[in-house]
């Protein structure tokens, strides 16, 4: 009899709050191995949130968090271990650093680790400055350059916080290219994103969330014509 | 032309001892955003170590490195046992409990071992080379030199070539995103503190012997200049430290040929003025300050 592996993330029930502010509510979710799950939202959703309790920098009230059908760490080198990275909303780049240095980072062996950097920067179109100092590059290549930090720990989940933020449509066609061929790889993939048009070229289910509850989960096509969510998010945002 | 030759040489070997001490100025701020007031009590308590390893073995090199150990373990205790527990909203409390330090470290220091001179022999001769008739660089005085090349060498290696220099740099940029990125950010604080202080116990390590002899405040002129440099060079770069402190030693040394001993602090306190004034980050600054 085979069994079906656990999901590669799994939230379960959880709560947040910041004083009086519930910032989640009872939120659920899980993403599989191989699938790409969108959270949408207005600003102060809680989506963030979400991606910051799934990585142990807030402390939910009530709720789970699984990786791979075990609680997630809640240390940084817990998660990597347990094949999760992130990027941030800010970037977070090593402005001083170049390019492959800052891709360096989270890895333990200079030496031992480099031939792998520089391939993941050559599969996202980076090789060429892979020496330059990230902060001579344009925006896009520095969207990359966070993309290819987080990939380089070749992580079982990623998780994307607004990776189209601030790009024009053809590096957000290219973006949306390179998510799918991730997900294809067999990487779970949550993303955080308010571009709806680069969420529904890419996500498999779609996670609406607003004033920190979920208010609808679907395929694309199903939350695109739910009303809750049109009056909540998508009505004001097309 | 033979008395500027002999400057120019007393003054790169002078130079380098303040570069040295200088770039420990550096590692520390850039690993834990204090100006360590309490560099050179530190650095002297390792050095009274060396002293008494010294003379107990008869080796300068024991005590050498007795005294670099020294000033790694004092550099963590102080950092894990003190630094950490300092609030860090603003570089001031640090500060303020570094200078608390200077106060303790000396007047402890002058209680263990008394306030009086106790003489350091330099394991080589201070007698300059004769060069056709030139006096150059002394046996020391290149020792103090290729001590402290090898040393400025390793750390460049240190911080550009391996994982751990590359982490001590991320974390001194952005120690929150470091975290996040499994750097563990307080192990690298610890680390630029043992660093910063072994660095600065072998500037004052080279730097006695050719003094009157050390006693707990043997360093604190040598912390002023360095702290000086520091500033000068920009507080952020390690090359700036290089550079500044081998200019400064060589104008020191020639203020004092030329004109006189008394003026060469005055050259180079009209120097930081002039740099504070026209670049106050520094002649190399760093391009951004430390994000979050």
């Amino acid at each position: 009899m085979q069994t079906t592996p656990p999901p590669r993330l799994e939230v379960s029930g959880l709560e947040v709050r910041f004083g009086g502010l519930t910032a989640l509510d009872d939120v659920s979710l899980t993403v599989g191995d191989g699938q790409t799950v969108a959270l949408i939202g207005p600003n102060g959703a809680g989506k963030t949130t979400l991606f910051n309790a799934v990585c142990g920098l807030v402390r939910p009230r009530r709720g789970t968090v699984g990786v791979a059908g075990r609680p997630a760490p809640s240390s940084p080198t817990g998660l990597l271990a347990a094949g999760v990275a992130r990027t941030l909303q800010g970037l977070g780049l090593f402005e001083q650093l170049s390019v492959l240095e800052n891709v360096l980072v989270p890895l333990s062996s200079l030496r031992r680790d480099a031939e792998r950097a520089r391939a993941v920067l050559a599969d996202l179109d980076l090789a060429s400055v892979a020496d330059r100092p990230v902060g001579t590059l344009p925006y896009p290549e520095r969207k990359r350059v966070a993309l290819a930090r987080a990939l380089v720990t070749d992580p079982g989940l990623l998780l994307l916080d607004e990776p189209a933020g601030g790009l024009g449509s053809a590096d957000i066609d290219a973006l949306a290219a390179t998510v799918r061929a991730l997900a294809e790889d067999g990487r779970a993939v949550a993303l955080v994103e308010h571009h709806v048009d680069f969420v529904m070229a890419v996500a498999d289910r779609i996670v609406v969330l607003d004033f920190g509850k979920v208010i609808a989960a679907g395929t694309p096509d199903e939350v695109r014509g739910d009303p809750a969510v049109e009056a909540a998010y998508l009505g004001g945002a097309s | 032309m033979d008395r500027l030759v002999f400057l120019l040489s007393s003054g790169l070997a002078r130079g380098a001892v303040l570069a040295l001490f200088a770039l420990s100025l550096v590692i520390v701020w850039r690993a834990a955003r204090v100006v360590n007031f309490a560099q050179a009590a530190m650095a002297i308590a390792a050095v009274y170590v060396a002293f008494a390893i010294t003379a107990a073995s008869g080796s300068y090199w024991l005590g050498l490195i007795g005294g670099l150990a020294t000033g790694a373990l004092l550099g963590a205790a102080v950092e894990a046992g003190l630094m950490r527990r300092v609030p860090h909203t603003t570089p001031l409390p640090g500060m303020i409990v570094a200078i608390g330090l200077v106060m303790i470290l000396q007047s402890g220091l002058s209680i263990a071992f008394g306030p009086q001179h106790r003489t350091m022999r330099p394991p080589f001769s201070e007698r300059p080379f004769d060069l056709g008739g030139v006096p150059v660089l002394s046996p020391y005085e290149l020792f103090v030199l290729v001590v402290a090349a090898l040393v400025m060498g390793g750390l460049a290696l240190l911080f550009n070539r391996t994982s751990l220099g590359l982490q001590l740099r991320a974390s001194a940029f952005a120690p929150e995103t470091s975290r996040l990125l499994g750097v563990r950010v307080p192990r690298m604080v610890t680390v630029g503190w043992m660093l910063s202080v072994a660095t600065a116990a072998l500037a004052a390590l080279l730097l006695v012997p050719t003094e009157l002899g050390l006693n707990p405040f043997a360093a604190d002129l040598l912390f002023v200049n360095a702290f000086a440099v520091a500033v000068i060079g920009g507080l952020d770069s390690p090359a700036g430290a290089l550079a500044a402190g081998i200019g400064v030693g060589i104008l020191s040394s020639l203020v004092t040929g030329y004109v006189s001993a008394s003026a060469a602090p005055l050259a180079v306190l009209a120097v930081l003025t002039a740099v504070l004034l026209l670049r106050p980050g520094g002649l190399v600054a760093a391009g951004k300050a430390r994000s979050a």
